[in-house]
This record gives C-alpha cells, structure tokens and sequence, in this order.
C-alpha cells in the first residue's frame, strides 16, 4: 500500500524530518539522510556559509532530498519573512520552515507572529511549515493562512524530554486537517513512534540524533521507529480502534429488529 | 528597574558565610538540579564546589551538546582606534601610557577587512578606546558601513553610548555588543577608574541594557578577572546575563571570562585567577544559564583554549591581533598581549580535531 506524505504537491516515502544544526560538520547530513532514509532536511539560513566550501550544506545534501531552510534568529514575522526570502533568492528553494521566537531562554514560538509570517509567505507561493506551541486556535488561523503543515513542539528544543505536550498535540491531529509534524522534544527513537501510533503525519529530530554517541546509527534507529509507529497507527492501535472497518460491530445487530 | 537593583540585593551579602555554610551534599544536590537558583549558582563559585569539578563538567558538556551542538562560533576583533581619555589601570591604551595613538581610514579599515575576510571569517568585533574626539559615533557608522561589505556579522566593544546613538549604530548594521563591565564592585571601580568618563559606574552597568532597548540580538558581558575577588565577580556577571535574558526574551546572552594579561602598564593583577577557578567559572555559568553563550578569547593559551572548548565554551576568537591596523602593520602597539597566537586555518583544524564545526556565520544582516 502507498502511504506517501504528501505536502505542497511533493510525495514523501520518509516521514522522518531532520534538523542539521548540531553536527560536528555539516558533512555528517548526507550520511545521517542516507541511514535514516528521511528525505527533508531542515538548516537555518543563518548558518548557510556558501564560502566555506567544507560546510556549505547546499552543495552537501543530495539531489533526491529536500531542504527546507528555516527562519532560526527571526524575532518578528518581519524578519522571519526577510529571512525567508534570503533563502530563497540564495537558491534554497520554495519551502521554509517559519520560527518565530522571541524568548531566547525556553526557544519557546511565539504564535502570533509566526500567523503573521506564514500569512505573507504562503501568499507569496511559499510551501509553509510554522514551527509552533500546540494552540489548537493557533493551529486554526494558520490553516486559514495558508500552512502546508503545522509543527507543534513536543518539548522545548533541545531539551530531549519526549512528548511532554502530547494531548495538546492529539487535539491538534483530531481537529486540524493539515499534518501535524511533532517538532522538538523527541529524544528517543520510542518516542517518535509513539507521536506516529497516535497519528502524527511525521516527525523532525535534531538534538537526539546530533548529541548520539553514534549520530549514523542513532538516525538509523529513528528511521525503524518513525515507519514502525506509523505501520502501528495504520494498523489501528489501542482498544478504539479494533473495529475500525465495521460502522458499530458491537451493537449493529440492534438495527436488524 | 535596572541591573543596579539586582546588584543591591547581594551588595550586602556575606559571601564567606555562604561559602562556610555549603558541604558536599549541598554541591552534588545542586549539579543535579535542572533549574538553578541565583544562590544554587553562587554555591557552585564556592571553594567547597572545587572538589566537584569533574561532575559539573560531565553535565555542563552534556548541557552544551543539546543546546549549542558540536559547533563553535569564530570571531576575530578588529582595532580601529587606540586613543582613550581614560585612566584604567590595567591597560595598555590608557592616556598616560606613552604610545602612538592612531585611528584607521577608512581605506585602513578596508584593507584589514579584506585580509580578515580572506579567512572566511564572517563575524567581527570592532573595538576602539573611549574618546568621542577622536572615535565619534559617526566614525564607528562610516567604519561599520565599510566592514558590512565584507561580513556577515558585526558586534561593538566600545565606550558606552546613548540608547539612540545604539540604535543609530543598529541601524547602520550593527547586531552585537560587547561590554565589559570589568568590575562589579562599585568601590574597587571606583579605584581602578581614577579619572575619565569611565569613572560613571552606573552610565557603563546600564549600558546593554541600552543597547537591548536600541534592537541589538545579542549581548556580551564581563568581569575583568584578576580586578578583584573572582568567586563574587562571576557571581554578578552571570546575574547580569541572567538578568539581561529574562528582560529581554529575544536577546542571545553570552559572557567572557576574560582573565588580566601584561599589558602596556605595570599595574599587576590584585588576584591571580588560576587554570582551575577559570574552568569553575565557565562550568557553574553553563549549569545556571543552560542556553547561555561563552565567549574565549586569545587572551588564553592554546593548550588551555584546546581543554576548556568542550566545557561549554561557544565562541573563540581567532587570527586576532589587539593592535590598531595591527594586520597591515605588525609593529603597531597592543592593548595587551595575546597568549593563543593561531591563525584561522590552524583554529578550524583544532576544532574539526576536537569533533568540532568551525562556524564562521551564525547570523547575516537582514
Ligand atoms: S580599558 Fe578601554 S577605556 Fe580603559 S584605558 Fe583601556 S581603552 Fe581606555
């Protein structure tokens, strides 16, 4: 069965995004791609160093993946727009991941300028993915605003404590029609499968597979678990989802009196 | 409110009790926390943390791995000008050491810019000494406006300025701020700070947060250590980032541990700050401020720098020299002498050694 990640048009077969920020050099990313098989790969504009030849990551992901550069320093929508556009004039390509924060001591988004941000972008053909607090009115209006994706955080970055914003994020996956990326937080390969059981469209993870004593292998890990957990939830985990085929299996016979 | 208040609340405070009051338990209880308090950080200054070492380092390499990853920011300084008014006691530029004062052109600053350049350093920190004579606010903006072509980044250690002369200088390109506060106490600032408009404590401790209001991203403060009793002096630098972080949301904080370094002077350090006191500093400042920055200099050694990069150290400087035009001319006086003298290719090779990455842009003028 195909069960491609489709966002702004682009299949995906991986539903495994990686963050590139914290490698020992850039030229760990295309192994760390190729072990994982994730296909998206997401590296802050501020970093992008087209002169030093070592670790300019345009030359260094390979064709068949996408980078998505992401607004990492914008403190306003304003400069998250700036910055996006940068990227995209430097040859980056249409897709930005929008990260708004303006509270450098828990990196935590703010909102309401990242609605902002991704309002201007989308119009301008942007595919948009905001970086977000999982609000369920927030992940509303940037819906409305034309997100391709919303990426509630699991945790605060780097903070490797799991899915501690987990029934915020289910909500969000029940209620918004657009995937739900969990971004951050993730520090274990058991959690990432734990956000795809419960229906996540996919996850990024940086700091986990970065901070490994085997980055390689830990991004092979994670790969196992993101299409383990969602082979769990195409399969309809948990006591709810037993009869998922059959409308009311239990109590249908009622309707033959 | 301002940094000043906070500094009040400790004026009084007695250190050596504390320090006397705190035992192992106290220590190891205090590295385990995941949020520490200004007096957990204080613990961890303490003679009785010495003993700790090794586990605060064990966790303030960890902490520093998840929030920063294996990457280290270069910088280098350039020196624009050397004439000051001032009479600091401790440095090599101050106005009764007899030395060539000079100020680059801007063809001068030009040319350094291309020599730095050439290294594929993006980042730059521009420094000059206090006279508005001589270095006036539109000087430092015609300078930034030249170095803008060549760099990604450029930071300021200068006199302290007005909240709009900031901004005037965040307008024309300017995203960072260095300023040291070189001693907390205000007595002993007092006395190190004999004459010259330096000598307004208040006007220089209020002065990031000036530049906060003014729009700059990120903040670079110190204690000049050797100036006076350490332990209390690092104290007050990590309440001034603290501080600074919590006012600000959006700014990126960092601090130096700059530690005295012969100079043109002969005025010697009141207090020797050994290898071992530097390395508490940096480890109890990671354990208190996770998400901080901190910033090294050449003023150490390379054997040092080499050891102290995985304790939680963010930024080097590299290739630098602290003379003016010192780059074009060799011969030109210092501010004070450098220790670690490694070009930048020497510094990418130690850093990619180390299980580093070299990171020469962290940040490009919007
Ligand atoms: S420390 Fe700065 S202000 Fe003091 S004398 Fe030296 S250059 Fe002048």
């Amino acid at each position: 069965m195909k069960d491609d990640l489709v966002i702004g048009g682009r299949p995906l077969t991986s539903r495994l995004f990686l963050g590139s920020g914290k490698f020992p050099s850039n030229r760990f990313i295309p192994k760390v791609l190729e072990a994982s098989g994730a296909q998206v790969v997401t590296v802050a504009m501020r970093r992008v160093d087209t002169d030093f030849a070592e670790e300019n990551v345009l030359q260094l992901i390979p064709k068949e993946c996408l980078l998505m550069p992401n607004t990492s320093g914008a403190r306003t929508a304003q400069e998250a727009v700036r910055i996006a556009r940068l990227g995209r004039a430097a040859g980056c390509g249409d897709w930005v991941k929008i990260e708004v924060i303006s509270d450098n001591k828990y990196l935590l988004p703010d909102n309401y300028e990242t609605i902002k941000a991704t309002e201007i972008l989308a119009a301008e053909g942007f595919v948009v993915l905001p970086y977000m607090s999982p609000d369920l009115m927030a992940a509303r209006e940037l819906a409305r605003a034309g997100a391709a994706a919303v990426m509630p955080l699991g945790a605060p970055i780097g903070s490797n404590r799991g899915l501690k914003t987990k029934e915020l994020i289910r909500i969000l996956i029940e209620e918004i029609s657009l995937p739900v990326i969990v971004d951050a937080g993730i520090g274990r390969p058991s959690e990432a499968a734990e956000a795809m059981e419960m229906g996540a469209a996919a996850v990024l993870v940086n700091t986990a597979i970065a901070s490994a004593r085997d980055p390689v292998a830990m991004a092979r890990a994670f790969g196992l678990a993101v299409a383990a957990g969602r082979a769990a939830y195409l399969a309809g985990t948990g006591a709810t989802q037993q009869y998922a085929s059959a409308s009311s299996p239990l109590t249908g016979f009622l309707r033959e009196e | 409110m301002s940094f000043f208040e906070k500094y009040r609340q400790y004026q009084d405070f007695a250190f050596a009790d504390y320090f006397r009051s705190l035992g192992d338990g106290d220590i190891q209880r205090i590295i385990q926390k995941d949020r520490l308090s200004e007096l957990d950080y204080l613990a961890l200054l303490s003679p009785a943390a010495e003993a700790h070492l090794e586990e605060m380092a064990r966790r303030a390499h960890g902490l520093t791995v998840r929030h920063f990853g294996r990457s280290i920011l270069l910088y280098t300084p350039i020196y624009l000008a050397n004439h000051c008014v001032n009479r600091c006691v401790y440095c090599g530029f101050a106005v009764h050491n007899a030395i060539p004062r000079t100020r680059l052109t801007l063809e001068e600053v030009a040319a350094e810019a291309q020599l730095i350049a050439a290294t594929g350093l993006k980042h730059v920190l521009i420094l000059t000494g206090e006279s508005r004579k001589h270095s006036p606010v539109s000087y430092i903006k015609d300078c930034v406006g030249v170095l803008k072509k060549y760099f990604s980044s450029i930071g300021i250690e200068i006199y302290p300025l007005e909240e709009e002369e900031y901004r005037e200088l965040v307008d024309a390109g300017v995203d960072g701020l260095t300023l040291y506060q070189e001693v907390y106490h205000p007595a002993v600032y007092d006395r190190l700070h004999p004459a010259g408009p330096k000598k307004n404590y208040a006007f220089r401790l209020d002065a990031p947060e000036r530049a906060c209001r003014a729009g700059v991203r990120t903040v670079n403060v110190g204690a000049l250590l050797g100036l006076h009793d350490w332990r209390s002096e690092a104290f007050f630098t990590g309440l001034h980032a603290s501080y600074l972080q919590n006012k600000y949301g959006h700014l990126e904080v960092s601090i130096s541990p700059p530690r005295m370094r012969p100079h043109g002077g002969d005025f010697e350090p009141v207090e020797k700050v050994r290898d071992k006191n530097l390395v508490q500093y940096i480890l109890a400042y990671r354990l208190f401020m996770p998400r901080g920055g901190i910033s090294l200099s050449t003023r150490e050694s390379a054997f040092l720098r080499d050891h102290l990069l995985p304790l939680g150290i963010t930024k080097m400087s590299a290739g630098s020299c602290t003379a003016v035009g010192g780059r074009c001319q060799p011969e030109a006086a210092s501010q004070f002498a450098i220790s670690d003298e490694r070009d930048v290719p020497a510094m990418v090779d130690m850093l990619y050694r180390q299980g580093y990455q070299p990171v020469f842009k962290d940040w490009q003028t919007l």
